[in-house]
Formats: C-alpha cells, sequence, structure tokens
C-alpha cells in the first residue's frame, strides 16, 4: 500500500478533493482493492451463496441494532459513552464468524456488534447499554464493557490499547494446557501507538501465541486521521515482531471472511500468532457525543464512503446481481433484523435497574473473616 | 471581574503563560486540531501554532515521558492528559521520573512540567472512565496536586502551576467545564499553590473538601442553613502542599468537622487530613471528624447504582448531623 508522509493539512485538503469511488481514507493512497471487481465473488472466497446471504443477515442485524442503541440514547435511554460501530460491521462478521463457539474474542469500547456476532444474546447487549439487571455485565459495565463468559466474549476495555495484553494472556493460556483454540483480540487503529501493543506483540512472537491480532483500521483515532500520528501504515507498524501480517478489505465481508478461514485454521494448526489490517470506515461520530465529521475529516469524505463502501450494500448487491436474493427476500430479513433489534430495545426497556445491593457485589471474590474489605462507612447489604 | 466558563477560564490561563514565556507548550492527544476533547484548547493551534500545540498519538507512557524530558531539558510542557483515567499510563514517568527527578539529582533537575486532565467521574461512564486519582499523585513526594473548582481558581492556580518549578498534577472536572463564575481580568492574576479558600464561613461545623466536590458541600452548606446549622465550606483547591493551617484553623473555629472527597476513601486526601487533625487539633475537637466519599467500589454504570455510589449532598448534611449530634 503506498505511503504518504504529506503534512496533515495537505491530507485534509485531498481528502476534501478527492471525491473517490472508495473509501476516501484509502484513496488518498490511490488504492482500490481489485476482489471488489471479481466476476463470481463466491467461488472467488469460496464462500457459498447461501452462507453470503447470513453474512447479510447477521450484518444487517448490526446494523439495526446500533440504529436502535442510537435513537435509545438519543432519548436518554442510555447514557455515558456510547460507540457505534455502524460501517463497520463486515469486520464483526468477517472476522468473528469464521470462529469456534470456544474460540476467545476481546475488543475495545465499540464492542456491541462484535459481542452479538460472538453469540452474546441481542437482549442482553441492549439491556446492559440500558444499564439493567439482565445486561450481560448486570448493567454494572455499560456499553464499553460487555463480558460474556458463557460465549467466550471476554469484554469490552476502555483504556485504549488495556486489551491487546488480555489477549496475551487468554493465548498463554491455550498454550500452556496445549489446546487448540484462537483469540481474537480487536484494536482500533489509534491502539498501535500504545507501548502495550508493542510489549505485547514481542511477546505473542516469542511464545507463538495463538492470537490473531486485529486492528479494525477506520482511519481515525477520534478526531484524529492516523496519518498524523503515525510515519507507517497500520499494516506496517505490525512488522518487525516476527508475525506474519496482512491486510484486508474490511468494507468487503467475503474477503475478510474468507482470509479470516484462512487464518483462522492455520493458527489452530501451527499456533500463532497473526496481525491484520482491516481497513475499514466509521460512518458516525466516533461516540455519540462526537460530530461526524469537522476538521478531521469532511462532509464528502464520509459521504463518499457510506455511498461507496457500505459493506452491507456492497454484499446486498453481489447476492442480487448474481440472482441470489431477490427484493422481497431482501425485505425480509430487514424485517427480521429490526424486529430482533426492537425486542432487544422493548426486552431492556422491562428489565428493572439493579437491584441496590448490587453495588457491593463482585467486588472481592470473597468476604474476607479477618480483615475489613470496605472502608466507606456505608451500610451495606447483609454479608457483605 | 468577567463573567466566564471554567473551560474559557483554562484556555485563557494557557493563552496568556504561552505569551508570557515561549518555553511553554501543550501536547495532548486531539489538542490543536480538535482543540480538545473537552475544548479547553480551542483557538490555541492557529494562535501558536504547530510547534507548541501538539497532537500526540495515543501514547500517554510516552508524551508524559516527553514532557518530563523536555523540562529537564529546559522547557515548560503542559501535558494533557484526556482524563487522568488514561494517565494512568503514564503514571510510571510521573512518579518514577517527575517527582524524583529533583531529588535525584541533588538539585540539578527541577521539573517545572503540568500534567493536566479531567478527574473524577462525570455521568455513567462506568469503572474505567471515573475515577477521582487524586491519591495517586498525592502520595508520591515531589508531585504537587492542584484541583481547582471554580472558574477563577481554576485560572489563577493554572498559571500558577505553569510557572512553578516542580511537576503539577492539575487535576479539572469534566463537569465543571461549563460552570460560569467571576474571574478577575488580570493577566497577571497567579493563585499560589498551597494556599486554601473559605468558600463558606459558618460557625457550627466545618465541611473541607477539594475539587468539584466544593459544588456538594455548598449545597449541603445551603441545606443545613435551611435548619439553622451554619457550615463553612473550606476549599482546600491544592492538595499537596496542603494548607495546614487553613485546616486547623476551621477546625478549631467549629470544634466539628467532615471531609468530603469524591474518591475512595482507603488512603483516600480525607484520611490524611483526619490524621493531621487528630494530631494537631485534637484538643478542639467536639466529636471524632468523619468522612464522606464515593462507595467503596468501582463506579457502576447502572444510573441507579452510580447515583448510590457517588457522594452527595444528603451524605454530607447526616455525616454533619452527626459530629453535631442532632
Ligand atoms: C489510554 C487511553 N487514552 C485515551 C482514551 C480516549 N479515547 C477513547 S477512544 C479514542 C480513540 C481511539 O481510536 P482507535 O483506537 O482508532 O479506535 P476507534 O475509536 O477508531 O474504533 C481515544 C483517544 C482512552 N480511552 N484510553
Ligand atoms: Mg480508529
Amino acid at each position: 500500500m503506498a505511503q504518504t508522509t504529506a503534512e496533515p493539512d495537505q491530507n485534509a485538503e485531498q481528502a476534501e478533493e478527492a471525491a473517490p469511488d472508495i473509501n476516501s481514507a484509502r484513496a488518498a493512497d490511490g488504492h482500490r482493492w481489485e476482489t471488489r471487481d471479481v466476476e463470481d465473488p463466491f467461488d472467488h472466497f469460496g464462500i457459498p451463496a447461501e452462507d453470503a446471504r447470513g453474512l447479510l443477515a447477521d450484518m444487517l442485524l448490526y446494523r439495526r441494532f446500533e440504529e436502535k442503541a442510537e435513537e435509545a440514547y438519543a432519548i436518554g435511554k442510555i447514557g455515558g459513552f456510547c460507540h457505534l460501530h455502524i460501517g463497520q460491521e463486515a469486520a464483526a462478521a468477517g472476522c468473528i464468524k469464521p470462529l469456534r463457539s470456544e474460540d476467545y474474542v476481546v475488543t475495545a469500547y465499540r464492542d456491541h456488534t462484535q459481542a452479538l456476532a460472538k453469540g452474546v444474546e441481542p437482549e442482553a447487549v441492549m439491556a446492559e447499554l440500558y444499564g439493567r439487571r439482565d445486561g450481560a455485565s448486570g448493567g454494572k459495565g455499560g456499553s464499553m464493557h460487555i463480558f460474556d463468559k458463557s460465549v467466550r466474549f471476554m469484554g469490552g476495555h476502555g483504556i485504549v490499547g488495556g486489551q491487546i495484553p488480555l489477549a496475551a494472556g487468554i493465548g498463554w493460556k491455550v498454550h500452556y494446557r496445549e489446546e487448540d483454540e484462537v483469540v481474537v483480540c480487536f484494536m482500533g487503529d489509534a491502539a498501535v501507538n500504545q507501548g502495550a501493543f508493542h510489549e505485547t506483540l514481542n511477546m505473542s512472537a516469542i511464545w507463538q501465541l495463538p492470537v490473531i491480532y486485529v486492528v479494525e483500521n477506520n482511519a481515525y483515532g477520534m478526531g484524529t486521521a492516523f496519518k498524523r500520528v503515525s510515519k507507517l501504515s497500520v499494516a506496517d507498524r505490525g512488522k518487525g515482531y516476527g508475525i506474519p501480517c496482512s491486510s484486508v478489505d474490511g468494507q468487503d465481508v467475503l474477503a475478510t471472511y474468507a482470509h479470516f478461514r484462512d487464518l483462522v485454521a492455520g493458527v489452530r494448526e501451527q499456533g500463532g500468532p497473526r496481525y491484520v489490517d482491516v481497513q475499514t470506515y466509521r460512518f458516525r461520530g466516533h461516540s455519540m457525543s462526537d460530530p461526524v465529521s469537522g476538521t478531521y475529516r469532511s462532509k464528502a469524505e464520509v459521504k463518499s464512503a457510506t455511498e461507496h463502501d457500505d459493506p452491507i450494500a456492497l454484499l446486498r448487491d453481489r447476492l442480487m446481481d448474481a440472482d441470489e436474493l431477490d427484493q422481497e427476500a431482501l425485505e425480509e430479513m430487514d424485517a427480521d433484523a429490526r424486529e430482533t433489534a426492537s425486542a432487544a430495545a422493548d426486552f431492556a426497556d422491562e428489565s428493572p435497574p439493579p437491584d441496590p445491593e448490587a453495588l457491593y457485589t463482585h467486588v472481592w471474590a470473597e468476604v474476607n473473616e479477618h480483615g475489613r474489605l470496605f472502608f466507606d462507612g456505608r451500610d451495606r447489604p447483609e454479608g457483605l | 471581574m468577567a463573567s466566564m466558563t471554567y473551560r474559557a477560564a483554562l484556555n485563557e490561563a494557557l493563552r496568556e503563560e504561552m505569551e508570557r514565556d515561549p518555553d511553554v507548550f501543550l501536547m495532548g492527544e486531539e489538542v490543536a486540531e480538535y482543540d480538545g476533547a473537552y475544548k479547553v484548547s480551542k483557538g490555541l493551534l492557529d494562535e501558536f501554532g504547530e510547534r507548541r500545540v501538539v497532537d500526540s498519538p495515543i501514547s500517554e507512557l510516552g508524551f508524559g515521558g516527553l514532557g518530563v524530558g523536555a523540562a529537564m531539558a529546559g522547557l515548560r510542557p503542559v501535558i494533557e492528559f484526556m482524563t487522568f483515567n488514561f494517565a494512568f499510563l503514564a503514571i510510571d514517568q510521573v512518579i518514577n521520573a517527575a517527582a524524583k527527578m529533583y531529588y535525584m539529582s541533588n538539585g540539578q533537575f527541577p521539573m517545572p512540567v503540568v500534567f493536566r486532565g479531567p478527574t473524577g467521574a462525570a455521568l455513567q461512564l462506568s469503572a474505567q472512565h471515573s475515577q477521582a486519582c487524586e491519591t495517586y499523585y498525592a502520595h508520591a513526594p515531589g508531585c504537587k496536586v492542584v484541583t481547582p473548582a471554580t472558574p477563577a481558581d481554576a485560572k489563577g492556580l493554572l498559571k500558577a502551576s505553569i510557572r512553578d518549578d516542580d511537576p503539577v498534577a492539575f487535576m479539572e472536572g469534566e463537569l465543571l467545564y461549563n460552570f460560569k463564575g467571576e474571574v478577575p481580568e488580570d493577566d497577571d492574576f497567579v493563585i499560589p499553590l498551597g494556599k486554601a479558600e473559605v468558600k463558606r464561613e459558618g460557625a457550627d461545623v466545618s465541611i473541607i473538601t477539594h475539587g468539584k466536590m466544593l459544588h456538594v458541600a455548598l449545597q449541603a452548606a445551603n441545606k443545613l442553613e435551611e435548619d439553622g446549622v451554619e457550615a463553612e465550606v473550606l476549599d482546600l483547591r491544592t492538595v499537596r502542599p496542603l494548607d495546614v493551617d487553613a485546616i486547623l484553623e476551621t477546625v478549631k473555629k467549629t470544634n466539628r468537622a467532615v471531609y468530603l472527597e469524591e474518591g475512595w476513601s482507603f488512603l483516600g486526601v480525607g484520611a490524611q487530613v483526619v490524621t493531621l487533625i487528630q494530631e494537631e487539633a485534637f484538643d478542639w475537637l467536639d466529636a471524632p471528624v468523619l468522612r464522606v466519599t464515593q462507595a467503596d467500589v468501582p463506579m457502576p454504570y447502572a444510573k441507579n447504582l452510580e447515583q448510590l455510589a457517588k457522594p452527595n449532598a444528603d451524605r454530607v448534611v447526616d455525616a454533619c448531623n452527626k459530629v453535631l449530634y442532632r
């Protein structure tokens, strides 16, 4: 991939005038994925149309789910920080769906749809966003901290880069017990500037930990273009540790799925780690309280990306072009997605807030008989 | 006097100090192009350019340490942490390098660096984004801790911190940025570090606090007033240096005290203040000193639990009534 050393202001200008036909953050590099234009994508990627329809249904659910969350946030049902994954759905489906249920996923705070992809119930995710008792984390974690041990979804983590060493630890367990599970660790592009990233990649390489480090490279941190804070591309930042590195078109769910299907199989057989630059684009603001565009990226760029790089539209068109999907089936699929998202919201709405006593539960694994653990001088539930 | 927000007061302080001293620069995540995550540095990039207002990568340990090195070499860095929750990544450089450099080098390297950003909880940001971090920094000899609660204090104390030759953890409050107040219109308005201020006079009980809890203390004092109790509210303004005289004075005046802080109780700022009071004003006390703090748990997300976890005016009123034996 072409590198740019352009000054920040030049970048902004390029983005403004580019009017590119793909994600303009990439267009500035003059790059277009050839696989977008392959004749028979299902054959090319080895994914039967039937499975592709499944991926479309998955991504539609993620989209409708996030739109529902967006709505709920606007009317105050969800509070705090809420980071939507809209635009990046192919990364959730493509990187996670090739996994087995006993494999692990760990991620950052933009975690709703990855949770769904790993099998956390939509009701449990939405109830967590609402801060309710039936949420995946009992309402204690919120949007950024979805956890579900039962499906090996190892959490949404709020400190940029904080989850990366955790992934190595999970991989360490697999290596230690000589199991064959695979760990997928998501992070944003901005996380590659954290020391934890570099320390972890090195450790993972020397111990061959079965972890696939996935950079969801949406080209921006909050309001900072990756190019302004890195001399090298995301792909190149993983180099130098002896880990196989690759890049994939993260708006193309077939490409992403096929790539991960192969990577996961490879890691399971030969051990890890791997490093993947999944090139994607965020269609909304960084979080619900941030602007969609502004000084850091232009309206035109966002518009172009939503028009030309929508992962859902891309797969829909491919299926329709191949007569593998008609309008009616699409509408049915979408209605199902909306229905599931709505049902999740209704469920969340009806779930009660956590019991007040929950304030003091799960702080400590058990109450110590000898010493005192709590020091706030307040009344606490019996036994704590 | 000019009426302005806490955010604008900080912005003015930065602008004035950068104008006054070319060695002052601002570095941190999103401080330049984005005007700061909380818009504190709005307009500074345009005014001072990219050399002095610098967007960093998300590398807290790196740019925190860069600030320390730049201070060793003679600059006066202002390092912005988007919030102090993220400064945990950099605390090695703050404690192991900044706080000890002057001492280890036998005075060769003063450390005029300011680490600033919001501390404490906003609304429903959950466990990793809602921590009051004062104690971690105040614990280490060599590191000053400043916690302004009003626009005037924010401005005067930030200017003093930038001019100070020791490392300062300058801790703001996310919920304070929009808070308005009167600020003196003097571009040399500096409030010395280590001076507390009585924000409300009263003879019956002292509520001692720091940072944004000042506003909770004042609320509590108003409630107590309706009940015929006159509470004095002492705002430490800087946690370290600690204005011992002001603490002892208010305790000797009212003979009863409550410490209010946003963070956890265990080894908290209040623990230090209570120790000081019993060591140096024991005979003046008519009741044990009580503390009101966050519940001794990580901050939960759910609204109802978060409200339960946070200290509030009613809890302060209760504590005051207890020390008044009412
Ligand atoms: C250590 C740390 N520093 C700063 C932040 C504030 N913050 C949250 S997300 C973010 C941008 C991260 O961007 P990226 O890693 O690219 O992920 P994306 O949001 O694009 O998914 C920042 C600066 C944080 N949560 N943790
Ligand atoms: Mg990003």
